[in-house]
C-alpha cells in the first residue's frame, strides 16, 4: 500500500520526498529501468551521429509548420503507446479480477490508470494528432508559405509537450489522479485527494490548454487572412473547412476549461469554496462548466476528422466531392449545436424535465448534419472510379463503426433511457466506438494519405493491412461485450467483479484488447519497413494519389517555401483544376522569399512553465516564484527580439526548383 | 516555340508573382481577447451561481465600500481616456506626447490597483477572505482575475515604453500599442461588468 505522503513542507522542496518514489510498485519500477534504457539508447545514439545540433537547430527551434506537424504526430503516437499500455492493463485487471481473484492491480493503482488513460488518450494523442494535421496540411492547402504566427506555432507545441512531460513525470514522481478523467469535485477536492494526483492532472492540463489554445487562435488568423488569392470562402478545401470551425471551436471552449480548472486549483492550494460541500460551494457547477468545454472538446476532435475523410473520399473516388454546400453547412451546424448539448452528459444530476428534454432534443439534432455527412461521402463514392488504397479502406471502416457508434449516442441522448445507461460500460462503448472508430481511424486514414507528401514515399501497404484488419475487428472483439455488458448493468471504472456470467464478455474484450495491440504493432512496421524501403516507393511528382487539392501540386516533402509562387485559384478543386488544363509549373524568374526565422525562445518559455507547473504541484514555493520570474523574464526578453525574419535568395529558390525539374524529368 | 508560349500563358492564370498577405496581428489578437472574455464570462457565471451563498459571512451590501470603488471605476475609465490620446499621439508620429499619455495610463492603472489591493487587505483582514464563504470566493476570483490582468497590463506597457523609446514609432511598435490599446480597453469593458454587476447590484436590498 501507499504510504501517505508527508503534509509538512519544505520551502526547498515543499512535499516531494523520497516516498514519492514508488520503490514499492514494481511494475513502475520495471517500466523506469526500461524507460531509463530506452531513453540512454536514444541519448547514446544522438550523441554518437552528432545530431545534437540538427535536433536542436532544425527541430527544437523550428518554426516550419511542417515540421511542427510533423513533431506533432510523433507526440501523438508516443503518447499512444503509453495510453494504449494503460488500457492493455485495464483489460487484463477486468479479464482476471474476479470473485477470489483481486487481480494484479490494488485500486489505488488502478484508478490512476483508467484515469491517466482518458486524459492521455483525449489530451495527448487525440489533440496533438489532430493538431499535427491541421498544422501541416492547413497552409498547404491554402497555399500559404506558414502560418499567421510561426514562432506561436512552435511555442505552443511545446507546450503541449510539456504538458504532456508533466503527464509522464507523475508515474515516476508522485502519482497520478485517482478521479476519472474528468476530476470531479468533491473527490478531486482537497479532503478527497490530498496527495499530487490531481495537481498533477490540474497543471499538465492548463499548461497544454495554453498551447492548445495559441493554437487555435493561430489557425484561425492563418485561415481568414492567408488564403490564396482567388480562394474565397466556399472554394476551400473541407478539411481546410473542418479546420476552421475546430479552430473556432477550441477558442472558444478552451477557456472555458481554464477557468474551471483554475478554480479548481484554488479551491485545492488556497482553500476557497467553488466546489466544496461546505461554506456555500457547488460541485454541479464544476460538472457543468467542465462539459461546456467537454462536449465541444468531442467535436474539436472528429470535425477535422470528418475533413480527412472528405479529402479521402473525393481523392480515392477520383470525383469531385458530392455536395461541398452542404458538407461546410453541416460542419457549421455541428459547430453551433456543440455548444447546446452539454448537459446530455448528466441528465441523473435532476434538472427536470424540461431541461433534460431540451439538451435531448438538441442532442439528437446533432445526428442530422452528422447523417447528411455520411451521405454526402456514400453519395461521392456512388460512381465514382474507386480505388481501395490504405486511407479510403479506413473510411469505408469508419463510415460502417461511425454510424452504429453514432446510433448508440441517439440512445443515449433519450434522457430515461439515459438514466439506465448512465455510467455503465454502455457509454464506455458508446464513446469507444466513436472516438476509435471516428476520430483514429481517420487519423490512420490521414497518415497514410498525407505521409507521401510529408516525406516523399509512400507507407507499404502489406504492414498497413495488417494494421487495418487487426485495427478494425479487435475494435469489434473489444467494445462490443461492452455494450452487452452495459445492457446486464456494468458500471464503468470496476476492478473486480463478483458475477462470472460477466466472464466470458471480459475474455472476448481481452482478445480484442490483445488484437488492436497487434494493430499497434503492425503499424509501428509499417513504419519501420517503409522507411527501410523507401527507395522502391517513391513519390517523385508530389502527387501520388491523383490528387485534387493544392498540398499535392508541390513536391513531395515541400520545399521550405511550400510554393514558389503562390497559386491562383479559380475552383474548388484547385489541383484537379490545373491539372485538367495542362498547367505547368513555372520554371524561372524566381524572386527572393520572405521567411520568419527560427527560435529557441518558444522551448525555453515552454520548458519554464513546466518547472513552474511541477514546483506549484509539489508545493515548493521557492522554486514557484523563481521559475515565474524567469519565465516573464523570458517572454519579456523575447519581445526585444525585432530581427524575426530573412529572405530566401531568388537564386537558392531557383536551384531547388531546378532540382526539381531535372528529378520529374529523370522519371519521367 | 508558339506552342510553349500557349501553354506558358495558360499555366500563369494558376499563380502570381508576388503576393503579401495582410498581417493578422490585430485580428489574432482580437480573438485572444474575446478567448479571454470566456473566462470572464466563467467567472460572472460563477458568480451569478454562488453570489448568494454566504454561509453566515455578511454580504456584499455589508462590505462594500461604495464610494470607494466609485473612485476606482474613476482611475481605470481615465486611464483608457488617456491611453486613447496616447494612441493618437503614436499615430500623429509625436513620440514624446505619446510616451507622456502610456505614463499617465500607467499610473492610473497603478492606482486602480493599490485601491483594490486595499480593499482586499482590509476584507481579510476583517476576517472575509476568499475562504470565507462560496460569495466571497466568487468576488476574490472575479474581481481578483481582472487585477491580475492589470497588473500585467502594467508590465506589458513598461516593457513597450522601452520598446517605443529604443526603436521609436515604427509600424512593428505602432501594432504593439495597439494589442495592448485593445488589451487595456478590453479590461474597461470587463470592469464596467464588475462594478454594475458585483457592486452596484450586490449593494441592492
Amino acid at each position: 500500500m501507499h504510504e501517505p505522503i508527508e503534509t509538512s513542507t519544505s520551502l526547498l522542496f515543499g512535499r516531494l520526498g523520497w516516498n514519492a518514489i514508488p520503490f514499492h510498485e514494481p511494475i513502475l519500477i520495471y517500466t523506469f529501468v526500461a524507460v531509463m534504457l530506452g531513453g540512454l539508447a536514444v541519448v547514446g545514439a544522438i550523441t554518437k551521429f552528432k545530431l545534437w545540433g540538427t535536433l536542436w537547430r532544425d527541430w527544437v527551434c523550428s518554426i516550419d509548420h511542417k515540421k511542427i506537424g510533423i513533431m506533432y504526430m510523433i507526440l501523438g503516437l508516443v503518447m499512444l503507446l503509453r495510453g494504449f499500455a494503460d488500457a492493455l492493463m485495464m483489460r487484463l485487471q477486468q479479464s482476471i479480477a474476479f470473485g477470489d481473484s483481486a487481480g494484479f492491480l490494488p485500486p489505488h493503482h488502478y484508478d490512476q490508470i483508467f484515469t491517466a488513460h482518458g486524459v492521455i488518450m483525449i489530451f495527448f494523442v487525440a489533440m496533438p494528432l489532430v493538431t499535427g494535421f491541421m498544422n501541416y496540411v492547413v497552409p498547404l492547402q491554402i497555399g500559404a508559405r506558414d502560418v499567421a504566427f510561426p514562432f506561436l506555432n512552435n511555442f505552443s507545441f511545446w507546450m503541449t509537450t510539456m504538458g504532456a512531460v508533466l503527464v509522464m513525470a507523475s508515474l515516476f514522481v508522485g502519482e497520478f489522479a485517482r478521479t476519472g478523467w474528468l476530476a470531479y469535485p468533491p473527490l478531486s477536492g482537497i479532503l478527497a485527494s490530498p496527495d499530487v494526483g490531481v495537481d498533477y492532472y490540474i497543471w499538465s492540463l492548463q499548461i497544454a490548454g495554453v498551447g492548445t489554445l495559441l493554437s487555435g487562435i493561430n489557425l484561425i488568423v492563418t485561415i481568414v487572412k492567408m488564403r490564396a488569392p482567388g480562394m474565397d470562402l466556399m472554394k476551400m478545401p473541407v478539411f481546410t473547412w473542418t479546420a476552421l470551425c475546430t479552430n473556432i471551436l477550441i477558442v472558444a471552449a478552451f477557456p472555458v476549461l481554464t477557468a474551471v480548472l483554475g478554480m479548481l486549483g484554488l479551491d485545492r492550494l488556497f482553500h476557497t469554496n467553488f466546489f466544496t460541500n461546505d461554506l456555500g460551494g457547488n460541485a454541479m457547477m464544476y460538472v457543468n462548466l467542465i462539459w461546456i468545454w467537454g462536449h465541444p472538446e468531442v467535436y474539436i476532435l472528429v470535425l477535422p476528422v470528418f475533413g480527412i475523410f472528405s479529402e479521402v473520399v473525393s481523392t480515392f473516388s477520383s470525383k469531385r466531392l458530392f455536395g461541398y454546400t452542404s458538407m461546410v453547412y453541416a460542419t457549421m451546424v455541428i459547430t453551433i449545436l456543440s455548444y447546446l448539448v452539454w448537459l446530455h452528459h448528466f441528465f441523473t444530476m435532476g434538472s427536470g424535465a424540461s431541461v433534460n428534454s431540451f439538451f435531448g432534443i438538441t442532442t439528437m439534432i446533432i445526428s442530422i448534419p452528422t447523417g447528411a455527412k455520411i451521405f454526402n461521402w456514400l453519395f461521392t463514392m456512388y460512381h465514382g472510379r474507386i480505388r481501395y488504397e490504405l486511407p479510403m479502406m479506413w473510411t469505408v471502416a469508419f463510415m460502417v463503426t461511425f454510424v452504429i457508434g453514432g446510433m448508440t449516442g441517439v440512445m443515449l441522448a433519450v434522457p430515461p433511457a439515459d438514466f439506465v445507461l448512465h455510467n455503465s460500460l454502455f457509454l464506455i462503448a458508446h464513446f469507444h466506438n466513436v472516438i476509435i472508430g471516428g476520430v483514429l481511424f481517420g487519423l490512420f486514414a490521414g497518415i497514410n494519405y498525407w505521409w507521401p507528401k510529408a516525406f516523399g514515399y509512400k507507407l507499404n501497404v502489406f504492414w498497413g493491412k495488417i494494421s487495418f484488419w487487426c485495427w478494425v475487428v479487435g475494435f469489434y472483439l473489444a467494445f462490443m461485450p461492452l455494450y452487452v455488458m452495459g445492457f446486464m448493468g456494468v458500471t464503468r471504472r470496476m476492478n473486480h467483479f463478483e458475477d462470472p456470467n460477466l466472464w466470458i464478455w471480459q475474455q472476448i474484450a481481452l482478445v480484442g484488447a490483445l488484437t488492436v495491440a497487434c494493430g499497434i504493432g503492425a503499424m509501428l512496421m509499417q513504419f519501420y519497413v517503409s522507411v527501410r524501403d523507401r527507395k522502391k516507393n517513391l513519390d517523385v511528382t508530389g502527387d501520388p494519389w491523383g490528387g485534387r487539392t493544392l498540398e499535392w501540386s508541390t513536391s513531395s516533402p515541400p520545399p521550405d517555401y511550400n510554393f514558389a509562387f503562390t497559386p491562383m485559384v479559380h475552383d474548388n478543386d484547385t489541383w484537379a483544376d490545373m491539372k485538367k488544363n495542362g498547367y505547368q509549373r513555372p520554371l524561372r524568374d524566381f524572386v527572393a522569399i520572405h521567411m520568419p526565422k527560427n527560435t529557441g525562445a518558444g522551448f525555453i518559455i515552454a520548458a519554464i512553465s513546466a518547472v513552474l507547473g511541477f514546483a506549484i504541484i509539489w508545493h515548493m514555493w521557492l522554486l514557484t516564484g523563481v521559475a515565474f520570474v524567469a519565465m516573464m523574464a523570458a517572454i519579456i526578453i523575447h519581445t526585444f527580439n525585432y530581427k524575426r525574419d530573412y529572405y530566401i535568395p531568388a537564386d537558392e529558390v531557383t536551384a531547388v526548383e531546378e532540382k526539381r525539374t531535372k528529378l520529374l524529368e529523370a522519371h519521367a | 516555340m508558339p506552342e510553349m508560349t500557349a501553354t506558358t500563358d495558360l499555366s500563369s492564370r494558376y499563380y502570381v508573382r508576388e503576393h503579401h498577405p495582410e498581417n493578422g496581428t490585430l485580428l489574432g489578437f482580437w480573438i485572444y481577447l474575446m478567448s479571454d472574455c470566456l473566462i470572464f464570462a466563467c467567472l460572472f457565471a460563477t458568480y451569478a451561481v454562488l453570489g448568494r451563498n454566504f454561509a453566515g459571512a455578511p454580504s456584499g451590501a455589508e462590505l462594500f465600500d461604495l464610494p470607494l470603488v466609485a473612485l476606482n471605476t474613476a482611475f481605470l475609465l481615465l486611464s483608457s481616456i488617456t491611453y486613447g490620446f496616447g494612441m493618437l499621439s503614436a499615430y500623429a508620429k509625436k513620440q514624446r506626447a505619446a510616451i507622456g499619455w502610456l505614463v499617465l495610463t500607467g499610473l492610473l492603472g497603478a492606482a486602480f490597483l493599490f485601491l483594490e489591493l486595499y480593499e482586499f487587505s482590509h476584507l481579510i483582514h476583517e476576517g472575509y477572505g476568499p475562504q470565507r464563504s462560496g460569495f466571497l470566493t466568487a468576488f476574490f476570483a472575479l474581481v481578483g482575475t481582472h487585477g491580475l490582468h492589470v497588473t500585467f497590463g502594467i508590465v506589458w506597457l513598461v516593457t513597450l515604453l522601452f520598446q517605443v523609446g529604443k526603436h521609436g514609432l515604427t509600424p512593428e511598435n505602432i501594432r504593439r500599442l495597439s494589442c495592448l490599446s485593445m488589451f487595456w480597453h478590453f479590461l474597461d469593458v470587463v470592469w464596467i461588468g464588475v462594478f454594475t454587476f458585483v457592486y452596484l447590484m450586490g449593494v441592492l436590498p
